[in-house]
């Protein structure tokens, strides 16, 4: 296993340091999701597609592509625009350039349509990739890490094996100064005054307490029960039950701030993220899969993703690691080739909650050095990114 | 921190914590020692589920990872499974499909 002292990071003009080097290729609508794409084929481990598939502005989705294509896990970017959406290339593309990559705009319409602009594409990310794996790379410290954490495809077993191992995971990166996200305020139902007591403001404790409310109005006017009948089979009884399991991903740090989708936390420390929209409910659920939660993290600047899961979530992510602890060892058994840990020892009596968070910290630095998630070995680079709309955080969510 | 007392398929996830939840999966008939008692399980319990450590009154607190996951609705022995027929939220209430399976059949008389 890698240990601290080899983590290296591609420095970024803005002080940031990215722990992978990739090309990102970003359509700008679905139409130009497919030249994109086609783009990316040769050099799959280099060049990932994100993409915004909208065709109407939406200035959530600008933040997010702004913030996703200066991620510093990203050294280069392609923006594959149809030519006619009304997504603001112009802005996209000076943003990337006062971030100090090298960017270039392919425009479809005007580049000689499919096999031109797929051509151009292929050329421009080959040069990249060619100069990015020259690029020379510096010293990283844990402190310099920003790590989130998501569960999917929860199970009974999700919040007693892979949730608090997670937890105890962040509190070992926390305190080693680093950057570390949890989310999901609808999941987090009847946490709010524990959640609450661990902020580290009074003024805070208020947002905490504030946005878990404003996720249950909002789950309550979509008619969304997030407790299914599956939930209750699995042996949970209630939603602070189920919530309180979720929870356990957050482990025992005090609570720094609370940041929306975007938002790039000042320092270490430990962060609520509130994905749930601002405003009247529209444009649907607030995060309609895993990914989206995922991108939402990677847009608050994590170098990677802890990804809990029960029943067996296979996915990956483009641009940042995703890091799979099963928390259900039967599920493990049928899956470990997409496992990176078997958090369901536990249950077993084969490890310990606090051996598997020790397991889990060394794989972060492990990642951090770079060694490959088993997603990323097996090419996963899913991306996902909808509609919504927030209003700025308020003052007291940040530490002063 | 379990007692040496109690089943080791019985998991205690924080110290003040009323119910234990089990690792493993406990069969119909099976006898269990919690925290020295011996109890006879009358159905089948999967991996997850709860099994009570200490009494709880109706009304009172459930505490699970140290924080409470909702009120009694019934009398909980020690021993006793801790679920929908005797533990409430505090939030909204839990559907389950046994509680559609009742409904539908109390419709169809």
């Amino acid at each position: 296993m890698n240990t601290a002292g080899q983590m290296r990071g591609w420095l970024r003009a803005d002080g940031r340091k990215g722990i992978r080097n990739v090309v990102a290729v970003a359509y700008l609508v679905e139409c130009a999701h497919h030249v994109a794409r086609q783009i990316t084929v040769a050099q799959p481990d280099t060049a990932h597609v994100i993409g915004f598939p909208g065709c109407f502005p939406n200035p959530y989705a600008q933040t997010m592509m702004e913030r996703l294509c200066t991620h510093p896990n990203v050294g280069a970017v392609l923006l594959v625009s149809l030519g006619c959406e009304s997504f603001n290339r112009y802005q996209l593309e000076q943003v990337v350039r006062d971030s100090g990559r090298p960017v270039r705009t392919l425009t479809i319409q005007n580049d000689g349509g499919t096999r031109a602009t797929i051509a151009a594409g292929r050329d421009w990310v080959t040069q990249q990739a060619a100069a990015l794996a020259q690029a020379p790379s510096v010293p990283m410290d844990i402190s310099e890490l920003v790590v989130g954490t998501v569960c999917g495809g929860s199970d009974g077993t999700s919040g007693i094996t892979g949730n608090p191992a997670a937890g105890i995971a962040f509190d070992k990166l926390v305190a080693a100064g680093a950057t570390c996200i949890f989310e999901e305020t609808g999941e987090l139902i009847g946490c709010e005054e524990i959640m609450a007591s661990r902020a580290q403001t009074p003024a805070l404790a208020t947002e905490l307490r504030a946005s878990v409310a404003k996720a249950a109005h909002y789950y309550a006017t979509l008619g969304y029960g997030s407790f299914a009948a599956g939930n209750a089979d699995g042996g949970l009884t209630t939603i602070e039950e189920k919530s309180l399991g979720a929870y356990m991903k957050s482990g025992q740090s005090p609570i720094s701030g609370l940041i929306k989708p975007g938002d790039i936390p000042p320092r270490g420390g430990l962060y609520l993220m509130d994905v749930v929209p601002d405003g009247e409910v529209r444009f649907g659920f607030p995060n309609i899969s895993d990914n989206a939660e995922i991108v939402e993290m990677m847009a608050s600047g994590a170098h990677m993703t802890l990804f809990v899961t029960g029943r067996g979530s296979v996915v990956g992510s483009a641009l940042a690691p995703v890091l799979k602890i099963a928390a259900n060892p039967h599920m493990y058994r049928r899956l470990a080739d997409d496992m990176d840990i078997n958090a369901g020892r536990v249950l077993e009596g084969e490890a310990t909650l606090e051996q598997v968070g020790a397991e889990i910290f060394d794989h972060v630095l492990a990642l951090a050095a770079g060694a490959q998630s088993r997603s990323e070995e097996l090419g996963h680079t899913e991306f996902i990114l909808t509609y919504k709309s927030f209003e700025p955080i308020g003052p007291a969510c940040l530490p002063v | 921190m379990t007692d040496i007392t109690t089943d080791p398929r019985l998991l205690l996830l924080a110290p003040d914590d009323t119910v234990y939840v089990l690792r493993a999966q406990i069969d119909a008939g099976e006898t269990v020692l919690v925290e020295g008692r011996a109890v006879t399980v009358p159905h089948r319990l999967g991996l997850g589920h709860k099994i009570a450590r200490q009494p709880v009154a109706p009304g009172g607190k459930v505490v699970k990872y140290g924080a409470p996951i909702g009120s009694a609705s019934h009398a909980i022995a020690p021993g006793d499974h801790v679920h929908t027929h005797n533990l409430q939220s505090d939030y909204t209430p839990t559907y389950s499909l046994d509680s559609a399976q009742a409904h539908t059949s109390g419709s169809t008389g």
